[in-house]
């Protein structure tokens, strides 16, 4: 528990800054109220809008961890929202919508890993193919229009509470413990990094570095589809054009802002989950804060810079070289 | 004297890369560089080309004192290079590839149709008739390698050096090679041939010299050298019997044990020639030759790194299947690859992580290694083999050569193979490492596991191994057994005088 | 005499537009005329410079996601500096070239200075330019300097009176500018040979440094360039136009021909790719029936269809790679 906290520090402290610095500008942000069914309050509000972000994040950094990237989880968003909205419209009850939008998202994964795993092709290429024309196939399901419902068991999924706490919330820390666990408990988080560090290495050591690939594209387009769910369900609808917009780069640079490295290897969900939040409480804060919105993505790209001088592998060459002159060598 | 090199030195963390290295090279001379992996021949050539800065030594270029500090410094001195692999660009076009960096140009802009024509005037002396405006990668390699060289006598004039240009070509395009490679002496350019084809050294050559472990061993006017004593400079044994450790019973006159895997006909085209090989249980076997000879390529098809093209193998309960790495791993079979940074560790994860990795991928991903028993494992191999680590947690990248090769060892030997192959087990590590590894290799054959060695270092050989297969172009040539197993008798299989001809692999 | 087969992809992205014409032509008979044409041209104008810009990176292997951004910026930039200053557009227009062709050098800079994906960096490129944007105006801001209106009116009566505008021959001139710069000068050869291996260009005497700056440099003055025509085009500055265009950009790289992975490739085949998206949707309003989502579902189509053939062509021509 010591290391994780260790290697988690500069995202915890990070955020524990910006919600200091929202407070100065916004004294309430974190009062929280309980107004007799369910929890409110301005934190409350950003776990509630972190969902979309914190589940794609977890899709996206195993999908890092071996060196690829996804760039298609925001149109697998949107359509899985139109799959959901329409079964549910078709009446095809609430369990069979969820699994055949599930099943959506799966599927998308299956293809983008297929030919990231079989056919070779890079993985920002890729998944490109899905990225430009998904939102054409959600369209294709919704045929153009903002497919409404009513659905209350749907509607629950978006905008409902347990315990007082919203649902969204509680779906995307389930998933996001649910991932660790199943990556900690089972091989499968070793055997992904080992495939990120060196796939080559791996294979000859009998690991099924194609298998590995493959399921890591479809966790992704699994989380996606979550992600797809609770924004049709939260607003009632499905918007083909607009579910997931750009969420894509919000969930990699989660991913990175949780320390997870680009290259590939080690990944740390826990990580990723603190920098998705992080994302949300600079997108609220800035909003309560009463500053323009605008400033949003300065801070963003001043963020990624900061990360990316961090993570270069030149520098940090740089870096291992100073240190080796400053500290006197150890005996090996 | 063209090209002059006094006692040049080059030194890396850990390795003393070239001591003191002489080397002379005439005007009209083809002088053969020889050495196996790690004898300096590559850093030589880089410090040649400015790819490195040496350490010590000078060298001169027609009497004046040169010191390059790119490949583009050293061509404009004179000296053009031809790589093996990373050469020309295979996406643009044979005269885009030529002219490179000079493009004849009208207003500003490329005069296409002017580049062409230089192309193929510098073509022309070669005598190969090709269309200049197609992509240089829609070529076969000889033709590559010869518009590399036409680039380099272009740019640099003087030296020409060419890096294993040989490795993957076929009879005739060798010969096509020799003749451009023959009348480019006769103009008088000074050439540095490395190359690890004995034959087409002693063909090309007028003059060899021979590193070894970063020093210069001899140079000689090739008529003068035969064959024999060049292998020993180059492998590092006179002649003398080198002392065999002793192997117990085992190199008592062939007393043959229970046979394990038969190998029929393995082989695949272009690789290895198809070989038989029988495996008995508990034995070393001993590949044998020189670089390029088809000992990696032996181990690749019996591992299933690349699939055989022909060929059958069987073990007591009939035939195995070996056509993949996990199909290989699941007939009980181990492989600790050559390259051990690209192909056997995975450098950011532990010890720890890295001696259970075979283990948990053939356990697959569901019923993962308890935390304790991999503690346990990592713990046990630590001690076992002297694996020299603050903890089984450190990163595996952080460690020395000779302790990555214990950690790639222990991921097999906690996998209990039956055979286990080790490619260059002791390239690159220190020497009280080396002698652990050889100890190792003892002890676990004692438990029934049979081995499967391929080293360039002949005394090491002798000193494990049962039996010795030589290789010799891409062919399995001899076998040595028991007592016969020798640094000598090595050495003379590797060297037949039968093989006087031109290398033709299959 | 056969055809060399480095021209495989550029015949098959012609070949696909004029098939596709064709088709088009068949069904509507009144899609061949001029006024289509110069229809097609004025409409993707933005997009066909921009592409330009975006082709000669991905050559390199690289990629720009900023450049949909910096159209955004552009606008915003040129329409409130004519609001609240009284420099003359041309004095604008330069300045504003000035600013992204250093925004984009800065940006290959820092991808060679840190080592880092282009991806990332241009990544974090968009968010500070879209950011940039959004500070000089959050609403949409209106052109109506009368020069800027003159621009917006200027064409040229093709026979058959279509008309070809300004913005169209300002596309067809950077598509020419491109040509040369990436076919016939040195440092397009360096961009091939960065795109064809880093290593090896290194080796055959390439400076990655300034070469890498210089074409996201380039490709910020197309962004420019094309946010000063998206400009002209719409008559009005907004910091949310143009979302997703570095994508339909990098599609039309690909559908005309280009290798994503970098190093192949023909600047003229990314007009083809840009006029066969434009083509598709052309078709879709003449048609009527036909619903918007199936330009994107076609251009995907196209997209996977590309990139599987040069998968398949890279093995076909790489002579002898398998020996090697």
């Amino acid at each position: 528990m010591g290391r994780m906290a260790r290697r988690l520090a500069p995202q915890i402290l990070t955020l524990a800054a910006l919600v200091a610095l929202v407070s100065v500008f916004f004294p309430n942000f974190i009062n929280i109220s309980f107004d007799g069914s369910r929890f409110v309050g301005p934190i409350i509000d950003v776990l509630k809008r972190s969902a979309p972000i914190a589940l794609l994040a977890v899709g996206m950094t195993l999908v890092i961890a071996t060196r690829g990237i996804d760039l298609s989880v925001g149109t697998v968003m949107a359509i899985a929202g139109a799959v959901a909205a329409w079964a549910i419209t078709s009446g095809l009850g609430l369990p069979l919508t969820l699994a055949l939008a599930l099943a959506a998202g799966l599927a998308a994964g299956l293809w983008n890993g297929a030919l990231v795993a079989i056919i070779g092709i890079q993985p920002i290429v890729a998944t490109l193919i899905l990225m430009t024309s998904g939102r054409g196939i959600a369209q294709l399901i919704t045929e153009g229009r903002i497919l409404t419902f009513s659905d209350p068991g749907f509607a629950f999924i978006g905008s409902g509470a347990v315990f007082g706490i919203p649902f969204p919330t509680v779906l995307w820390m389930a998933t996001a413990v649910a991932f660790a666990v199943l990556m900690r408990r089972t091989a499968l988080g070793l055997l992904i990094e080992a495939t990120g560090v060196n796939r080559a290495a791996s294979a000859l050591a009998g690991v099924n570095a194609t298998v590995i690939l493959i399921a890591v594209y479809m966790a992704s387009g699994l989380c996606a589809a979550l992600a797809g769910i609770v924004t049709t369900a939260d607003i009632r609808g499905a918007d083909a054009n607009n579910a997931g917009l750009w969420l894509e780069l919000d969930a990699i640079l989660a991913v990175v802002i949780g320390g997870n490295s680009l290259l590939g290897g080690r990944f740390s969900i826990a990580g990723s989950i603190l920098g998705a939040l992080i994302i949300q409480t600079i997108n609220t804060g800035i909003v309560l804060s009463g500053f323009p919105s605008e400033y949003n993505l300065v801070i963003k790209a001043g963020l990624v810079i900061i990360i990316l001088v961090l993570q270069s592998p030149n520098l940090s060459a740089d870096w291992i070289y100073l240190r080796s002159v400053l500290l006197p060598r150890r005996a090996d | 004297m063209l090209l002059s090199i006094r006692s040049l030195s080059k030194s890396f963390p850990g390795t003393k890369a070239l001591q003191g290295v002489d080397f002379d090279l005439a005007a009209g001379e083809v002088h053969g560089l020889l050495g196996e992996n790690g004898a300096g021949k590559s850093t030589l050539i880089k410090c040649l080309t400015g790819a490195y800065r040496r350490d010590g030594g000078e060298m001169f270029l027609q009497g004046h004192s040169i010191n390059p500090t790119s490949t583009a410094e050293a061509q404009t001195l004179g000296i053009g290079t031809v790589y093996q692999e990373v050469n020309l660009l295979p996406n643009m076009t044979v005269a885009q590839n030529l002219t490179f960096g000079s493009e004849p140009r009208r207003f500003g802009l490329v005069d296409a149709r002017m580049q062409s024509r230089k192309a193929r005037e510098i073509l022309a002396p070669y005598g190969i008739g090709i269309d200049v405006d197609r992509d240089l990668g829609a070529y076969p390699v000889a033709i590559r390698q010869i518009v590399a060289i036409a680039r380099a006598v272009e740019l640099s004039g003087k030296v020409l050096i060419l890096d294993e240009p040989t490795a993957s070509l076929d009879a005739a395009e060798v010969r096509l090679l020799f003749s451009i490679v023959g009348r480019l002496r006769d103009e008088g350019l000074g050439i540095i041939f490395v190359s690890h084809f004995l034959n087409q050294v002693f063909e090309l050559c007028d003059r060899v010299t021979v590193l070894r472990n970063g020093r210069k061993i001899v140079t000689a006017e090739t008529a003068q050298l035969d064959r024999l004593r060049l292998i020993s400079h180059m492998l590092g044994r006179e002649l003398e019997e080198a002392e065999r450790h002793d192997r117990g019973a085992s190199g008592q006159n062939a007393e043959r044990r229970e046979p394990m895997i038969r190998f029929e006909g393995l082989g695949r085209a272009g690789m290895i020639e198809p070989f038989d090989l029988s495996v008995e249980r508990g034995e070393v076997i001993g590949l044998a030759g020189l670089l390029g000879s088809g000992r990696t390529e032996t181990a690749q098809l019996m591992f299933g790194v690349r699939s055989a093209g022909s060929g059958t193998t069987e073990d007591a309960q009939g035939r195995v299947a070996h056509g993949s790495p996990r199909e290989a791993i699941a007939a009980g079979f181990g492989f600790a690859p050559e390259e051990r940074k690209a192909d056997g560790i995975a450098a950011e994860l532990s010890v720890r992580e890295n001696i259970i990795l075979a283990l948990q991928a053939r356990r697959g991903w569901m019923s993962r290694i308890p935390r304790a028993e991999q503690e346990r494992l990592a713990a046990h191999y630590i001690e076992k083999l002297d694996i020299r680590t603050s903890d089984a947690e450190k990163a595996i990248g952080d460690l020395s050569g000779g302790n990555q090769q214990k950690v790639v060892l222990a991921r097999w030997l906690a996998m209990n193979p039956r055979f286990l192959i080790l490619d260059e087990p002791t390239r690159g590590i220190d020497v009280g490492a080396h002698a652990e590894i050889l100890r190792l290799i003892h002890e676990i054959t004692a438990e029934g596991m049979s081995i499967l060695v391929i080293s360039s270092e002949l005394d090491e050989l002798v000193a494990v191994c049962d039996r010795v297969i030589v290789l010799r172009d891409r062919r399995h040539v001899a076998e040595l057994v028991g007592e016969d197993v020798s640094t000598d008798a090595i050495v003379r299989a590797i060297a037949k005088p039968d093989a006087a001809k031109v290398v033709e692999p299959a | 005499m056969t055809i060399n087969p480095r021209l495989y992809p550029l015949l098959a992205t012609i070949g696909i537009f004029v098939v596709g014409y064709a088709i088009c032509y068949l069904q509507f008979p009144a899609m061949l005329s001029t006024r289509v044409i110069g229809n097609l041209l004025t409409d993707n104008a933005y997009l066909g410079i921009v592409a330009v810009g975006m082709t000669v990176v991905i050559l390199s292997g690289g990629i720009d996601l900023s450049v949909g951004a910096v159209i955004a910026f552009s606008g915003v930039f040129i329409a409130v500096l004519l609001r609240d200053t009284g420099l003359h557009p041309i004095v604008v227009f330069a300045l504003l070239l000035v600013l992204t062709s250093a925004f984009g050098a800065a940006m290959g800079w820092l991808i060679h200075a840190l080592a880092m994906p282009a991806f990332i960096v241009t990544l974090a490129g968009m968010f500070l330019a879209r950011g940039a944007a959004y500070m000089l105006t959050i609403e949409s801001v209106a052109i109506n300097h009368p020069f800027i209106v003159t621009l917006q009116n200027a064409y040229w009566l093709m026979p058959g009176r279509g008309r070809l505008t300004l913005i169209g021959i300002l596309m067809l001139l950077a598509v020419v500018a491109g040509v040369l710069i990436a076919h016939r000068t040195r440092f397009g050869a360096s961009v091939f040979a960065i795109g064809g291996g880093e290593q090896t260009a290194r080796l055959m005497g390439v400076d990655i440094g300034r070469t890498t700056i210089l074409i996201y440099a380039f490709s910020g003055l197309m962004a420019g360039l094309s946010g000063i025509v998206f400009a002209i085009y719409t008559g009005s500055g907004y910091p949310l136009a143009t979302v997703g265009v570095e994508l339909t950009a990098i599609a039309a790289v690909v559908i005309g021909g280009t290798l994503l992975t970098g190093g192949a490739g023909y600047v003229v085949g990314t007009l083809f790719g840009v006029l066969t998206m434009g083509l598709i949707q052309t078709y879709i309003v003449f048609d009527g029936t036909l619903s918007s989502w199936w330009t994107r579902i076609v251009i995907g189509l196209l997209l996977l269809a590309f990139i599987l053939l040069q998968r398949g062509l890279l093995k076909l021509t790489a002579f002898g790679d398998a020996r090697a």
